[in-house]
């Protein structure tokens, strides 16, 4: 559970960084009123500012920069935030360092500067926020559509007054719809400010209700303020208290939503961890208390692989976890072979020594781990293809959680399949039923049990690979697995998958849900407590299998 | 005598560990010159291996008698221990690092104001008394109750009783909880005016240990040897066929759960005593199926190979740990493995040379994994 | 004879996953009466006899024993109201003695607390004595139960069942696996057993049937296909058609 706590400082700290933002772009706005009529001059060097090594002068330099305008601005502007900016020791000269060689950055000619005599423009924390806001400043007027878009974003998330007449500007020069739509946002956004000049009610209250169209938190923002701003008219405040609250439903609403979210992924890395079980248990009847450390075996693969494919061919680094998928399944699986055929056979018919002799095991396996690698976590990276977040409606879908829920449904169906249409899973069905009339029939049972067992360790191998994404992998990565996965499969029923399916879910999403209410750990607390009262009153689980002959 | 009357020996188990108790207790109070002293540090490592017994004892009566493996029966040891943590943690009084007289220290650190209530009277020695023994035998009797009258049995009660030790663990590690967190209940001075720390009190308490380990023997004899000792086998082998006979199983599990879990906290009670320290990982799983080993080495249905398994299974891990400490993990899990498939009746059936069918590969008749109480 | 049965199924239905293993079936058994039942394999007799024995609850219907609604009575309440069931795998509990095995079986003690503080009366003892004569293990009393022989363990069984002192003995497959002489003489001690109760036989073995000489009641699909004598039922061709097969 403790890797969703990891957002929160994330957001807050990107939280922190965007009222930085706002402040620093006030202050430039600021200055930029003071230094109108300077502009005037249009053959003023407003680059020459950033050949001194003096900080104030580079960031006033890039404010005028800004301001100006004109085609070498950005190109100068990101050379800049790149470290790419270099000037001569001596003078005003200013080169771009570029991929072939250098170019001049007032003209942007190609250029052979002596590179003795160069020395990259000093940027600091005020410079680099500078450019940030000249950069979306300049990217409204001249940037590519993503740039116009990601800048008007940027001018609705600081909604300042004072850039009115600027998002009036870039309105009336664009015609795309989704543009457009932003800024009057971010023209609504600045209308309700506070400093914003005098508007009459009807213009108000349609600013309101464009934000309330719009939602969010930075349009509750604004309209929170707005509620209570003195200098709007009283209509427009009530209108605004309105779409506050119109907007928290939704805000809860998309909470939920993404509550279900990070429910639904800790229930599909159960599922994982549970669908084998639910073929060892489940099927075979056979309780496998090594096979938490089956899937830290899985995990730990996965982390050979990335670091064989490294040495091996670097550039397919990024695909390793893709090959580390069937690594773990076979390593797992023919592992799981072996302990079937060395030790789980021998206790057939005796589950509760069963339990015993592979919670052994699960201590022995360990302790391999843990002399062979060491006791501490190691790091297993994830592929740049799986990092990062997009967002659905108000939901933050990051992309690692959302393949892990993917790949389980993908395992869960292929088990499926196999269970279903292929001649293991008929031989491992009708083993299941009726071992001795399947061994009259000619199937080999002693080859089912043993492949049925490596199928479902496989797929601990599998639930591995998955985890090695989202938690720490270190030799006690089963233990913390196998009691819940367990849980799992007792609460959704012995023996049927869609029922595991069906718990893993419902235990991923309670426990999620129950976490705001009384905190992560009580809550899982509490939903150990409800699950064993569940399973008390309902010994079967939630979907049970009935007839005659399994009550005995 | 019969397979399940080889718990007969109990009686004999019960004299040998007075015996021994009493001789060590003497023999720690000679000076240290003595070659036969017992050093504080062997005091303190029998008295902890009593206390383990004592919860081998508990888990020996659910599993050997009644079937039910459980997963969970270090929460009862735990539960005790507290209990009499508790007390020893008051005992302290003004005497602790804050020198509050009315709160422990960990509560001043947490800056509560005042006891919680389920502090209440932890003070007065017969409260530990009461609260170790009524604890754990409300919450097993709540637990069984609803376990037992659902019918979950086999492996499925094993899983739950795991889930419920797992439950507690993560509570008491909580602060809030008021049980001291993650650091639980230590640094105890006296009990009952003794100093914990003089030979003459580890003496005694050994001794004690070995009273209550004799009588909780005897106790668990006359439980199982008699009439209900008969149904609680018949309940054990052949569940079903007891209810057609117009028992209730149900009622007898709970009474033999509820009786085990009194012990295990005994066990814990003396555990604390003697060890001097009680925390959240007493409640880990692990521990609950270590001890479940110790009786599977010792010989399961036997009692006194409970007694004998908790004992031996321990110095092992002591000795292991001290000379190679990464190698315990491989004996233990081997000691898993090698248990239940060449000695399933334990040490005790390699002394009876009991015969038993066992044969070395079965098959699955029953795929229904609740079917057979192994 | 009284016109009032002892024991009445009727309209009982249950269903295991959409199949009707019990289906809409009535019967009625006589006080002092002994009933054959016989039917081919699922044609629901041993669900039948779960659901007297509160076993198996039914979705429909009512199972009436005297004036008590069986079907809100639990096993344990069942068996002490007086029914006992005989097992078609004879069980017994394989670990302790013929004697304590007997011992439980006893009419009498059934809460785990008086058990605990409990003694064997001489009462007890000399109920004890009479039951190994009946079952003929008198000199196997102190030996385990599991090392019976399989014909030794159905009498066992007969015998904890007598022990009970049920007014209602339910059997199934009583002569499984055994000798024609124990059939024969298993035969006889039913008839005897039914001098003072009531009895319901499950059995396949048509000699051992006859033998009883009782009525007959056929089962197919889990409804009475035919009632009557041996030689009436036999005869009808509906049962033979069941029997042999289309």
């Amino acid at each position: 559970m403790a890797e969703f706590a990891m957002s929160g400082p994330a957001a807050l700290s990107g939280r922190k960084m965007r009222n930085g933002v706002r402040g620093i772009f006030a202050a430039v706005l600021l200055s930029l009123l003071f230094i109108q009529p300077h502009n005037a001059r249009a053959d003023e060097d407003v680059f020459a500012g950033l050949a001194t090594t003096q900080f104030n002068t580079i960031a006033s330099s890039v404010d005028q920069i800004a301001q100006q305008g004109g085609p070498r601005a950005l190109p100068v502007l990101r050379a800049l935030a790149d470290r790419k900016l270099f000037a001569t020791r001596e003078g005003d000269g200013l080169f771009i360092r570029t991929d072939s060689g250098w170019e001049d950055a007032r003209s942007g000619a190609s250029a052979t500067p002596d590179e003795e005599t160069l020395r990259p423009v000093r940027v600091n924390n005020r410079v680099r926020l500078a450019v940030a806001a000249a950069e979306a400043e300049l990217e409204l007027v001249s940037g590519t559509p993503a740039e116009r878009q990601a800048s008007a974003m940027l001018f609705y998330q600081r909604h300042d007054p004072a850039m009115l007449p600027a998002i009036d500007k870039a309105l009336s020069k664009t015609d795309d719809v989704t543009l457009k739509n932003t800024l009057q946002d971010a023209r609504a956004a600045a209308l309700l400010s506070p400093g914003a000049p005098v508007s009459d009610a009807q213009a108000q209250q349609q600013a309101v209700a464009k934000l309330k169209a719009a939602g969010g938190l930075d349009a509750r923002g604004v309209l929170a303020q707005a509620s209570t701003s003195e200098a709007l008219d009283p209509a427009t405040r009530k209108a605004a208290e309105a779409a506050v609250s119109s907007i928290d439903f939704k805000l809860k609403l998309w909470g939920f939503g993404q509550d279900a979210f990070y429910g639904l992924s800790l229930g599909s890395v159960l599922l994982l961890a549970a669908m084998g079980l639910a073929i060892t248990f489940g099927v075979m009847g056979v309780i496998n208390m090594a096979h938490g450390e089956l899937m830290m075996i899985g995990a730990y693969t996965t982390w050979l692989t990335q670091k064989a494919v490294l040495s091996v061919a670097p550039a397919l680094g990024s695909f390793s976890l893709v090959l580390a998928i069937p690594a773990a399944f076979l390593v797992c699986g023919a592992l799981g072979i072996v302990i079937e055929r060395g030790l789980i056979r021998f206790l057939y018919g005796r589950p509760l020594e069963t339990l015993l002799a592979t919670w052994g095991l699960s201590l022995i396996l360990q302790q391999v781990i843990r002399s062979l690698f060491g006791p501490t976590n190691v790091a297993v990276t994830t592929p740049p293809w799986l990092s990062g977040s997009f967002h659905l409606g108000g939901i933050e879908v990051t992309i690692d959680r959302l393949a892990i829920m993917i790949f389980a449904v993908v395992v869960m169906a292929g088990l499926m399949l196999v269970l279903r249409r292929t001649p293991l899973g008929l031989e491992m069905r009708a083993v299941t039923q009726n071992r001795r009339m399947a061994a009259l029939m000619g199937i080999r049972t002693a080859r089912v049990d043993a492949l049925t067992f490596g199928l479902g360790s496989g797929i601990a191998g599998l639930a591995g690979v998955a985890v090695s994404q989202i938690d720490n992998v270190s030799p006690n990565l089963g233990q913390s697995y196998i009691i819940d996965s367990f849980l799992v499969v007792v609460f959704g029923g012995v023996g049927n998958l869609w029922g595991t399916l069906a718990a893993a879910a419902t235990l991923g999403v309670g426990g999620k849900a129950l976490e705001p209410l009384v905190g992560a750990v009580s809550g899982k607390i509490l939903l150990l407590v409800l699950v064993i009262l569940y399973i008390q009153r309902h010994p079967r689980g939630m979907f049970p299998l009935r007839g005659r002959g399994v009550e005995s | 005598m019969n397979a399940s009357l080889s718990f007969r020996g109990a009686s004999v188990t019960a004299v040998i560990v007075v015996l021994l108790t009493g001789i060590m207790a003497i023999a720690s109070l000679l000076p240290a010159s003595s070659p036969v002293q017992v050093s504080p540090f062997i005091m303190t490592l029998a008295g902890k291996y009593l206390a383990y017994a004592m919860l081998a004892l508990a888990v020996d009566l659910v599993w050997g008698f009644a079937g039910i493996l459980t997963l969970g029966h270090a929460a009862f040891f735990a539960l005790g221990g507290y209990a009499m943590g508790m007390y020893l943690v008051r005992e302290i009084g003004a005497r602790g690092v804050y020198g509050n007289a009315d709160l422990p220290d960990f509560m001043v650190f947490l800056s509560w104001k005042s006891l919680p209530w389920y502090w209440w009277g932890s003070d007065h020695f017969p409260m530990a008394l009461v609260l170790m023994l009524v604890v754990p035998a409300a919450l097993a009797g709540l637990f069984g109750w609803l376990a037992f009258r659902s019918r979950v049995s086999g492996v499925y009660l094993s899983i739950i009783t795991q889930a419920l030790t797992y439950a507690l663990m993560l509570a008491f590690f909580q602060n809030g909880f008021g049980f001291g967190g993650n650091n639980g209940l230590t640094d105890f001075k006296d009990i009952l005016g003794f100093d914990l720390h003089s030979p003459y009190t580890r003496a005694g308490m050994l001794f004690v240990s070995g009273l209550i380990l004799a009588g909780a023997l005897l106790a668990a004899r006359y439980v199982v040897g008699g009439r209900f000792g008969s149904l609680l086998i018949a309940v054990r082998d052949a569940e079903s066929r007891t209810r057609f006979l117009g028992y209730r199983p149900e009622q007898v599990k709970l009474l033999v759960w509820v009786f085990s879990a009194v012990i295990a906290a005994i066990g814990g009670a003396l555990y604390v005593i003697q060890v001097g320290i009680i925390n959240p990982g007493e409640f880990a799983p692990a521990n609950s199926i270590e001890a479940v080993i110790w009786v599977a080495v010792g010989g399961r249905g036997t009692l006194s190979g409970a007694v004998v398994g908790a004992i031996l299974v321990n110095l092992g891990k002591t000795l292991f740990t001290a000379w190679l400490p990464e190698m315990w993990l491989y004996g233990l899990g081997a000691l898993f493995m090698a248990t239940t498939l060449f000695l399933p009746q334990g040490l005790m059936g390699l002394m009876h040379h009991m015969p038993k069918k066992r044969p070395s590969e079965v098959t699955p008749e029953v795929t229904n994994p609740e079917g057979g109480e192994a | 004879m009284s016109t009032e049965p002892l024991l009445e199924l009727s309209h009982v239905s249950v269903t295991f996953d959409g199949f009707r293993a019990i289906n809409d079936l009535s019967l009625s058994l006589a006080p002092g009466e002994m009933r054959a039942i016989i039917g081919p394999n699922g044609a629901g007799k041993t669900t039948m006899m779960d659901i007297i024995t509160g076993k198996t609850r039914p979705d429909t219907g009512v199972v009436r024993f005297r004036e008590h609604d069986l079907t809100k009575l639990d096993e344990p309440a069942i068996a002490r109201m007086g029914i006992g069931r005989k097992f078609q795998k004879p069980t017994v509990f394989e670990e302790l003695t013929v004697r304590d095995n007997l011992l439980l079986s006893l009419k009498g003690l059934r809460s785990p607390f008086s058990l605990l503080f409990a003694k064997e009366t001489a009462e007890e003892t000399a109920r004890i004595d009479g039951l190994l004569r009946t079952i003929r293990l008198g000199r196997d009393a102190s030996r385990q139960a599991g090392g019976l022989s399989h014909g030794q363990k159905q009498w066992l069984e007969i015998g904890m069942l007598l022990g009970q002192e049920p007014d209602l003995l339910l059997v199934d497959e009583p002569v499984a696996g055994m000798t024609d002489a124990e059939t024969m003489e298993t035969a006889d001690l039913l008839r005897e057993i039914n001098q003072t109760r009531s009895v319901v036989v499950v059995e396949h073995d048509m000699e051992f049937v006859r033998a009883l000489d009782v009525k007959v009641t056929v089962l197919h699909e889990g409804s009475v296909l035919a009632e009557g004598e041996l030689d009436q039922v036999s005869n009808d061709p509906r049962v033979i058609e069941v029997y042999l097969g289309r």
